[in-house]
């Protein structure tokens, strides 16, 4: 085994711990911060894979602006304080629909992914990292998709503008 | 490293572009309307949606042989322009619809014009999507766009529950949509619907797991918003609770693009998987039309039993995927037109009776129509044989497309499914029909509509009789479309 195995295995497996913590933890908080532990640990795994474009997005977005955004929502909603419970008895009977579900993804992904047929991304890439490869694909292939982005992205800020802005009443 | 920046053909994205134009247009001239006037706005977003109209209608003699551009991942043919027509169609209706419909509610925003227009934007670019990507894209610009206009009424607690319910149910849905394109991702390695046929054709890929769960979540993740069984759930409260207008928009806008992006990605992108798709859509088919109809028998409020009746009607132009043959296509697209007008025409009806302090969206509230607005009243009748499926209406010769679509392709049983339920539906059409007509009026307030509402209704009824009566150029124009479109699944 080499260094990145062991090291991807190691992140891998704190990356499933620190998921299990942010559904197990009783205070918002705390799930938040747990999540925010996983989302670097996923980060680390991407480096080792040599998409550390992937990595870095992986920190800013999801680490920094989406758990920030939860964690405002934690705030406003007041729930810091509150310990969150699960009332319900179906434990039991999501844990086993959610196991049967892993073993099945587990069943498809090894019977037909991991045949050794693809290469690293590194390999893909003969000049440059692969930040430059994106890039390229970004503004060639990808350019159609990239400009809708855009749009859809207006689209949701005037969408939001709307909701929040005006006082209406009947 | 040397890049090649393709230069993309921008003529083809001629309809997309103007629609943008005109929504950011729009948003700039709301900024020196007053508040009370924001009417002015809808005006001029209606003028812009008819001439786009026009101009993508000159596309047509050009587009013999599907067009490509931006390396393959952007389609024109005329499949997609003839869903692009029904978008305006039924954006241009919307707006003739909302314009009195906002004052009364309280909500004339400008923004309201502006969302309406981006989301006929992303379902023009759903249509014309020929990469996954894109499609998803397209789908979301909609989508986002119909969340906020469906809970435009923020101090409505109904309209509040149906934007929340349509916003949960949407980002889940497309999360299950966004996993099926990875999986097809993983087994071809692309996202470009005609890269993925070839691969699935070269190596033989019929069988692959990967691609097998994909069709399931592709399915459910266009099932949303053509609101098919299981998806449907949303559906009754969200038309229950949203604005009336908005609720006639998606209860056909929304639904003709999703059908148009499946039929896309399952007749071009895994075509040759059609034995499985064609099963899992054969029960779907079947379980919608029947629950759909069954429940519809059940409602009180006029808006949930449409809202039924809608789930109904997918469940028949689902016929027409089943059959993958080009009637059904052709089937399919007069459908399209024909349920834009009779379902808009049904919805305008009950945006005639919002009054002052009645809502107007019970059955009930139809009371004696026939002594108080006679002319409303014959419309509505029209309105309701057409999505009954009777002559002469646009709505029977659509059903008529559909049934021959699925008997030419030897799915007799699904036709008698499909029989016995257009039966049910004659039974809760007419009692509609039955409270305007044998049931004296209440004295009531007496409702006037506005001048838009009434060229709106009078529009799409006269569309409605007039393609049921003489159906050939409609029909013409959709034979031309599925005999384009059918060429490539051929070959």
């Amino acid at each position: 085994m080499s260094w990145a195995q062991l090291f991807f295995y190691v992140f891998a497996i704190l990356a499933v711990i620190m998921a299990l913590m942010v559904i197990t933890r009783r205070k918002a908080v705390h799930s938040a911060i747990f999540l925010i532990l996983a989302f670097i640990c996923f980060a680390a795994t991407y480096v080792i894979m040599n998409a550390e474009l992937l990595a870095a997005i992986q920190v800013l977005v999801y680490a920094g602006g989406v758990v920030g955004l939860i964690i405002f929502v934690i705030m406003l909603v007041g729930a810091e304080e509150g310990e969150v419970k699960q009332t319900h008895g179906q434990w039991l009977i999501a844990g086993f629909v959610a196991l049967l579900l892993v073993v099945e993804v587990a069943f498809i992904l090894l019977g037909t992914l991991f045949r050794p047929t693809g290469a690293l991304a590194s390999k893909m890439v003969p000049a440059g990292g692969n930040t430059e490869a994106l890039g390229v694909v970004l503004y060639t292939k990808y350019l159609f998709p990239f400009e809708v982005a855009s749009v859809l992205l207006l689209a949701a800020m005037i969408g939001a503008i709307v909701l929040a802005k005006y006082k209406l009443k009947r | 490293m040397k890049i090649l920046v393709p230069t993309p053909d921008l003529t083809l994205l001629g309809p997309e572009i103007l629609v943008l134009v005109l929504a950011c247009g729009l948003l700039f001239v709301d900024l020196f309307i007053p508040r009370d006037r924001k009417g002015v706005v809808g005006v001029l977003a209606l003028i812009g949606v008819v001439a786009i109209g026009l101009i993508t209608a000159a596309y047509w003699p050009g587009l013999s042989n599907p067009v490509t551009t931006f390396s393959g991942t952007f389609v024109m043919d005329r499949f997609a322009l003839m869903f692009k027509e029904v978008f305006l169609f039924c954006a241009a209706i919307t707006i003739l619809l909302s314009l009195r419909y906002l004052e009364i509610e309280g909500i004339s925003l400008g923004e309201y014009y502006v969302l309406m227009l981006f989301c006929t934007l992303g379902m023009m670019i759903m249509v014309s999507g020929a990469d996954l990507i894109v499609i998803y894209l397209g789908i979301e610009t909609m989508a986002l766009s119909v969340y906020v206009l469906a809970g435009f009424m923020r101090f409505d607690k109904k309209c509040n529950e149906a934007a929340l319910k349509y916003f949960l149910m949407g980002v889940f849905v497309s999360g299950i949509l966004l996993y099926g394109i990875a999986l097809i991702y993983a087994a071809t390695g692309s996202t470009q619907l005609s890269q993925v046929a070839q691969v699935i054709k070269e190596r033989g890929l019929l069988n692959n797991p990967l691609l097998m769960l994909s069709i399931f979540l592709l399915a459910a993740g266009f099932g949303l918003e053509i609101a098919m069984v299981p998806f449907h759930f949303w559906a009754p409260d969200v038309y229950e609770g949203a604005p009336t207008p908005i609720t006639a928009f998606i209860s056909v806008a929304p639904k003709a693009a999703a059908f148009a992006a499946l039929i896309r990605v399952f007749y071009y992108g895994i075509q040759l998987l059609m034995p499985h798709w064609q099963l899992l859509l054969w029960i779907i088919c079947a379980v919608t039309m029947t629950i759909g109809n069954v429940t519809a028998l059940l409602q009180k409020n006029f808006k949930r039993m449409l809202a039924y009746s809608s789930i109904a009607h997918a469940g028949y132009i689902l016929l027409g995927v089943v059959a993958a043959n080009q009637i059904g296509i052709q089937g399919i697209i007069f459908y399209f037109f024909a349920y834009a007008f009779m379902n808009m025409g049904a919805f305008g009806l009950a945006i005639y009776l919002r009054r002052a302090d009645i809502v107007g969206d019970q059955v009930d509230d139809f009371t004696g129509l026939a002594q108080t607005h006679p002319v409303a009243a014959v419309a509505m009748v029209i309105f309701l044989l057409s999505l009954a499926g009777i002559p002469p209406t646009a709505g029977f010769v659509g059903k008529f497309l559909l049934f021959a679509a699925a008997i030419k392709a030897g799915f007799y049983w699904l036709v008698v499914i499909a029989a016995l339920n257009s039966v049910i539906a004659l039974f809760y059409y007419f009692r509609v029909a039955k409270v305007m007509y044998m049931q004296n009026p209440e004295p009531l307030p007496q409702p006037v509509p506005g001048r838009g509402l009434a060229l709106a209704l009078a529009v799409v009824c006269v569309l409605t009789l007039l393609f049921g009566i003489y159906p050939q150029p409609l029909m013409a124009l959709a034979k031309g479309t599925a005999h384009t479109f059918m060429m490539a699944f051929i070959s």
